[in-house]
C-alpha cells in the first residue's frame, strides 16, 4: 500500500510549490500592473488599422515603408499574392499604387528578374500596417530626416 | 352534352387544376429547398472547400450582420435565370455522383482554376448581377470609402467596369495559376486588360 502514500506526498509538495509561486507573483509589478493573475484579463480596447493617405514618413533611407492601408483582405500564399494585385509592375499604374521597390526583383546574387523575387514574396515579413495605439512605454526615437 | 358528360368534364378539369397546383407548388417548393446554403453544403465538395473559405470573409460575419450565402452570389433571383441556373446545376450532380472528379480537396484544387473561370465568365456576362442584388454604386457613399476604393469606383462607373473585374477572390481563395498581379482593368495603358 505504498501508492496512496506517495501520491499524498506529491500532492502536498505541489500545493506548497503553488503557494510560493502565488506569493512571488503578487510582488511582481509588470506592464500588466497590479491586475490579479487569477482574474480574467482586462478587456483590450479594440483598435483599427489606420489608413494614412500619402503613406507614412520613413525613418531612414532603406526602411521598408509602413503599410498605410488595411490588409486583412489580402492573402499571400504559395499560389498567389494578393498584394501584387496593386503593387505589381503591370498593375500599379492602373491601381494608382506605388510599385514594389526595384530591390524586390533582385535575387540573392543581384540578378534582376522580371517578377518579384522569392526573397520578397512574403511582404508582411518586412512591411507592417499600423494601429492607432498609445505606446506602452515612452519612446523618444526621432527618425533620420 | 348530357349531364354525366358535363360532370366528367368538370371532374377532369378539377383534377387537372388540383394536380397543377400540387405540381406547381412542389416545383416551387423544390426550387426554394434547393436554394439554401444548407442544401449547397450537403455535398462535401461544396462544404470542404468553398464553405470553409467563405467563413473567413466579410460576407460571413460583419459589423452589420448581413450574411451572403451561396445562392445569394451563385443563383440568380429572377425566376427565368434561376431556372436556367438550376438546369445547368444538373451538371454538378453528374460530377458529384458519376465523374467524381473534384471529390477530394486535392482534386478540387486541381480543378479550381477551371471552375473559377466559369464563375468569372458568368459574372462578367451578367455585369455581376448577383453582387448588385445587394451592392449598388448609387448607394455607396464614396466619401466614407478609402480613397483607394472611391477612385477606382469612380473610374468603374465612367468606363463601365463590373465588380468581378476588380474583386476576384473575395469569398474563396484564388486558384493556383491565376496571377492577381497581371489582372486589373483600365488605367492609361490598356495592356494587360482582362488578362485571365
Ligand atoms: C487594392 C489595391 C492595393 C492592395 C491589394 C494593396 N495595396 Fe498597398 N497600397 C495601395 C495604394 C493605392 C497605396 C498608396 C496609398 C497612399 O499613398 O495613399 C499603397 C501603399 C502601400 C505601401 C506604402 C508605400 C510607401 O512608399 O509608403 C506599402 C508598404 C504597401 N502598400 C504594402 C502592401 C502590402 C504588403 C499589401 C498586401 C498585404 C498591399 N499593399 C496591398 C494599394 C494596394
Ligand atoms: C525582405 C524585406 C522585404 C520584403 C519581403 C518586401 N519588401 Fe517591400 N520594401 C522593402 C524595403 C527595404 C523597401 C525600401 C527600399 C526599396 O525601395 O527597395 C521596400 C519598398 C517597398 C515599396 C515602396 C517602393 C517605393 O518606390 O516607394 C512598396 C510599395 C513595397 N516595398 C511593397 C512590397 C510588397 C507588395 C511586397 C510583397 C510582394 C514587399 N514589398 C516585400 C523590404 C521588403
Ligand atoms: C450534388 C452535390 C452538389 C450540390 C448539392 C451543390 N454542388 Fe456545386 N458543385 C458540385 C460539383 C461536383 C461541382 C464541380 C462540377 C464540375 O466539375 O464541373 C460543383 C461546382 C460548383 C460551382 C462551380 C461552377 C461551374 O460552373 O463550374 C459553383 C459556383 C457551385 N458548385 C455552387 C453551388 C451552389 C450555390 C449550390 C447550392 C445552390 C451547390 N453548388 C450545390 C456539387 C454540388
Ligand atoms: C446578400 C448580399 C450580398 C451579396 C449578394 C454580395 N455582397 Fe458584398 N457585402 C455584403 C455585406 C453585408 C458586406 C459587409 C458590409 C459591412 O459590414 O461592411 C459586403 C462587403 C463587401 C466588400 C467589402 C469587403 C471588405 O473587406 O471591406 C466587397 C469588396 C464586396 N462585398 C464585394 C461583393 C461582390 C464582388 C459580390 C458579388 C460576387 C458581392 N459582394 C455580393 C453583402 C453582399
Ligand atoms: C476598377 C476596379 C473596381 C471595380 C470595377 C469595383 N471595385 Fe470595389 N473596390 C475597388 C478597390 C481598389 C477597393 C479598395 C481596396 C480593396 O477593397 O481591396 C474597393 C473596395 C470596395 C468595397 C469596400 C469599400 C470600403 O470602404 O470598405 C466594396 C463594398 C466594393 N468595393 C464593392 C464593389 C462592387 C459591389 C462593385 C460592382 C458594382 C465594385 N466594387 C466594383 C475597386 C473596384
Ligand atoms: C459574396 C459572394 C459569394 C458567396 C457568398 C459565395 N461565393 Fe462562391 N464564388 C464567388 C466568386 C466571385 C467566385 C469566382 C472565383 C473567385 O473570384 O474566387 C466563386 C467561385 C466558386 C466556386 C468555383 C471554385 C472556386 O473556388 O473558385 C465554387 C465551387 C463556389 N464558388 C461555391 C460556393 C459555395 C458552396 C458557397 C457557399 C458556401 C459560395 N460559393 C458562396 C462568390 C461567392
Amino acid at each position: 500500500m505504498k501508492k496512496p502514500f506517495t501520491a499524498a506526498i506529491v500532492a502536498t509538495s505541489l500545493l506548497f510549490a503553488m503557494g510560493t509561486m502565488a506569493t512571488a507573483a503578487e510582488k511582481l509589478a509588470s506592464l500588466r500592473g497590479t491586475h490579479d493573475i487569477e482574474g480574467s484579463s482586462l478587456k483590450v480596447s479594440k483598435k483599427k488599422l489606420i489608413s494614412q493617405e500619402g503613406g507614412f514618413e520613413r525613418s531612414y533611407k532603406k526602411q521598408p515603408p509602413l503599410i498605410p492601408h488595411k490588409i486583412e483582405k489580402y492573402r499571400i500564399t504559395l499560389k498567389n499574392n494578393g498584394c501584387l494585385k496593386c503593387h505589381s509592375k503591370k498593375n500599379h499604374k492602373k491601381e494608382k499604387a506605388p510599385m514594389v521597390g526595384e530591390s524586390h526583383f533582385l535575387t540573392r546574387d543581384g540578378k534582376k528578374l522580371d517578377h518579384v523575387s522569392t526573397r520578397r514574396w512574403f511582404c508582411n515579413q518586412c512591411h507592417a500596417p499600423q494601429l492607432n495605439a498609445k505606446p506602452l512605454v515612452e519612446n523618444e526615437f526621432v527618425g533620420l530626416k | 352534352m348530357t349531364s354525366t358528360q358535363k360532370k366528367s368534364t368538370f371532374t377532369i378539369l378539377l383534377v387537372g387544376i388540383v394536380l397543377g397546383i400540387l405540381l406547381w407548388g412542389g416545383f416551387n417548393w423544390t426550387l426554394e429547398l434547393t436554394n439554401t446554403e444548407q442544401f449547397c453544403i450537403s455535398c462535401h465538395e461544396m462544404r470542404d472547400t468553398p464553405y470553409q473559405e467563405l467563413q473567413e470573409t466579410i460576407h460571413f460575419t460583419n459589423r452589420t450582420g448581413v450574411r451572403a450565402t451561396c445562392p445569394d452570389c451563385h443563383v440568380p433571383r429572377e425566376w427565368i435565370y434561376k431556372i436556367i441556373r438550376k438546369i445547368k446545376a444538373t451538371n454538378e450532380l453528374y460530377h458529384h455522383f458519376i465523374a467524381k472528379d473534384v471529390d477530394t480537396p486535392e482534386k478540387f484544387e486541381a480543378h479550381r482554376l477551371e471552375l473559377a473561370k466559369h464563375v468569372w465568365k458568368t459574372m462578367k456576362e451578367t455585369d455581376s448581377r448577383e453582387c448588385r442584388n445587394c451592392h449598388d454604386f448609387n448607394s455607396m457613399d464614396f466619401d466614407r470609402q478609402e480613397t483607394r476604393a472611391a477612385d477606382r469606383h469612380d473610374e468603374a462607373i465612367d468606363k463601365g467596369y463590373t465588380c468581378i473585374d476588380c474583386h476576384k477572390g473575395i469569398s474563396h481563395h484564388l486558384p493556383e495559376g491565376y496571377d492577381p498581379g497581371a489582372d486589373a482593368p483600365g488605367g492609361d495603358d490598356d495592356e494587360g486588360d482582362d488578362a485571365e
